[in-house]
């Protein structure tokens, strides 16, 4: 019934080699950890893996060429590539503050993509 | 200080801090609370900030602020507090002198050439990349060969991208995550090269940088040689044996028309070398006391001049100290001597700062020559801290607390770090 896969857990530099047997997706056993982060980690890479994304976007009339920008809360694994497509048609005019939302919503997933810096006009 | 015209530049400040990246920020503001009234920050580049500017990914602050921003977020929140010390900034400028007498030489592109007069002196200039001469890679010398740093500026704050088809000399945080951030931008990554048999990035890194985008890790590999007249046209990678040596009868060439270097950064210490700043042959920084007192009398150091750091936070944390030493330099107010050296021992590569005192608590960083785990981190024969794990990577911090000393009395507090059986043995 259950299958085995393999995760590197990233939680410290000792970066054990999870082995995960799951039916689904429902973890049933974690092995390789050295410590209970593992077990968490292997669940949510198993189950639902998440990342921040963080990329740039196109701005003019600041004295940089591009904003800094990240999503607010993790976005679906599957997403990351399909974002940054969408980030870059994006053209921002300046000024920005730190926290704006650039982008609401992004994909339909509910994360908003936020400057990480403020750049005032030049 | 917009508003300053050449004549109204101050000629003489309590503290005048040389680099404005994250070590000179918290320095600057690190010499306020240490009571300097007069505080200057140049900085070469156009705006303070430093390598954060750049550094548009998370992994900033989680120590510093409690939560976790990227670099630009972290120091547009430090320069906030530089900005409420009132602290002079001089942007697009460069410090060309600093001599004995703390006379500060600076060649600003908006006041001219100007000499300072400082009470106290931090250096905080940072570090810069090796670079593919530092490793002697033969071949060609086309355009398209640069460090990962540079190629990250170009990215991420220039707006272009280095090339279409990229491969990566060493596995190094930096080089790890330009990895992402071309792929993110609709490069292709032919492959990361490293020459250790381990990736020397985070393993977080090598995971959501690598990984998730299938970008090939070769450990044990490295670049043999570069070909291309104008442009790189490829690259010719080889295994390399226990010794480190390319075995040429198994190399292959690999298509690319970039190359990015990410092998190392080296502490910058231009000024330091021309002050006769006494440097740690290790490190290849100052020497530095529990203040981060230099070998010259009211000049300090701090952050990636001294030692490279893998974390920001505790930049900001040694700077603050470095500053404080500087702004009590300044205001003749003198602290307890160091009356302790400390030795890096068995698996220590180096220790920061290179003396300490008896009298207060202090926070030491090393940084081991090899992995091990579990281990036992022991200063001399008072002090000893199990450790779930130590790699070269990853600095390790101690406190020094007074009380671990009540029973020394000798000069020199030698460290090691052990494999746990043989500690207490």
């Amino acid at each position: 019934m259950s299958e085995t896969s393999h995760y590197l857990c990233i939680n410290c530099p000792l970066g054990c080699r999870l082995e995960v047997d799951a039916a689904g997706d429902e973890v049933v056993e974690v092995r390789g950890n050295a410590c209970k982060r593992g077990v968490e980690f292997a669940r949510q890479e198993h189950s639902d893996p998440r990342r921040m994304v963080t990329t740039t976007v196109a701005i003019s009339g600041a004295p940089l060429a591009r904003l800094p920008v990240a999503t607010a809360e993790a976005l679906p694994k599957d997403r990351v590539v399909d974002l940054c497509r969408a980030l870059h048609q994006l053209r921002l005019q300046a000024p920005v503050a730190i926290g704006d939302v650039v982008m609401a919503d992004a994909l339909g997933t509910g994360v908003d993509v936020v400057a990480t810096r403020s750049l005032e006009r030049a | 200080m917009p508003d300053l015209h050449p004549w109204e530049v101050p000629r003489r400040y309590d503290v005048v801090v040389v680099g404005g990246g994250p070590a000179g920020m918290a320095a600057a503001v690190g010499a306020c609370e240490g009571g300097a009234e007069r505080v200057l920050m140049v900085d070469r580049e156009h705006e303070a900030g430093g390598i954060l500017q750049q550094c548009i990914h998370h992994g900033f602050g989680l120590h510093h602020f409690k939560e976790e921003l990227t670099g630009p977020g972290y120091a547009q929140r430090y320069l906030e507090q530089v900005l409420e010390h009132d602290i002079d900034v001089l942007t697009d400028a460069y410090v060309l002198d600093v001599d004995t007498a703390r006379t500060v030489s600076v060649l600003s592109g908006r006041y001219g050439r100007l000499s300072v007069d400082a009470g106290a002196v931090v250096l905080a200039m940072g570090a810069r990349e090796r670079t593919r001469q530092a490793i002697r890679i033969p071949g060609t010398r086309p355009s398209g060969v640069m460090t990962a740093g540079f190629a990250q500026k170009l990215v991420n704050v220039a707006g272009y991208l280095p090339g279409k088809r990229v491969a990566i000399l060493g596995s190094g945080d930096i080089g790890l995550i330009m990895a992402r951030r071309l792929v993110l931008e609709g490069v292709e990554v032919v492959g990361v090269f490293e020459l250790m048999p381990h990736a020397n990035g985070l393993t977080r890194n090598v995971v959501q940088c690598l990984h998730d985008f299938d970008v090939p890790l070769h450990l044990s590999t490295t670049v043999v040689r570069i070909h291309g007249g104008e442009r790189v046209e490829k690259v010719t990678v080889a295994p390399v044996d226990e010794a480190l040596r390319p075995r040429m009868h198994e190399a292959w060439d690999v298509e690319c028309d970039t190359l990015l270097v990410s092998i190392g950064l080296i502490p910058d210490n231009e000024l330091a070398r021309t002050l006769g700043v006494r440097l740690d042959p290790v490190t290849t920084g100052p020497v530095v006391s529990s203040t981060m007192e230099t070998s010259r009398d009211g000049v300090f150091a701090c952050g990636n001049t001294v030692h490279i750091h893998d974390l920001v936070d505790w930049v900001s944390q040694e700077s603050r100290l470095a500053g404080e030493g500087a702004g009590a330099h300044a205001s003749g107010r003198r602290q307890a001597h160091d009356n302790v050296r400390l030795v890096p021992g068995t698996n220590v590569r180096s220790c920061v700062p290179h003396t300490i005192t008896t009298e207060r608590e202090h926070t030491v960083y090393l940084r081991v020559t090899k992995s091990l785990a579990p281990c036992t981190l022991r200063l001399g024969d008072v002090y000893e801290r199990p450790l779930r794990y130590v790699v070269p990577g990853e600095m390790v911090t101690v406190k020094v607390r007074p009380r671990f000393l009540e029973s020394f009395h000798g000069g020199a507090l030698r460290v090691d770090v052990v494999p746990r059986e043989e500690a207490g043995a």
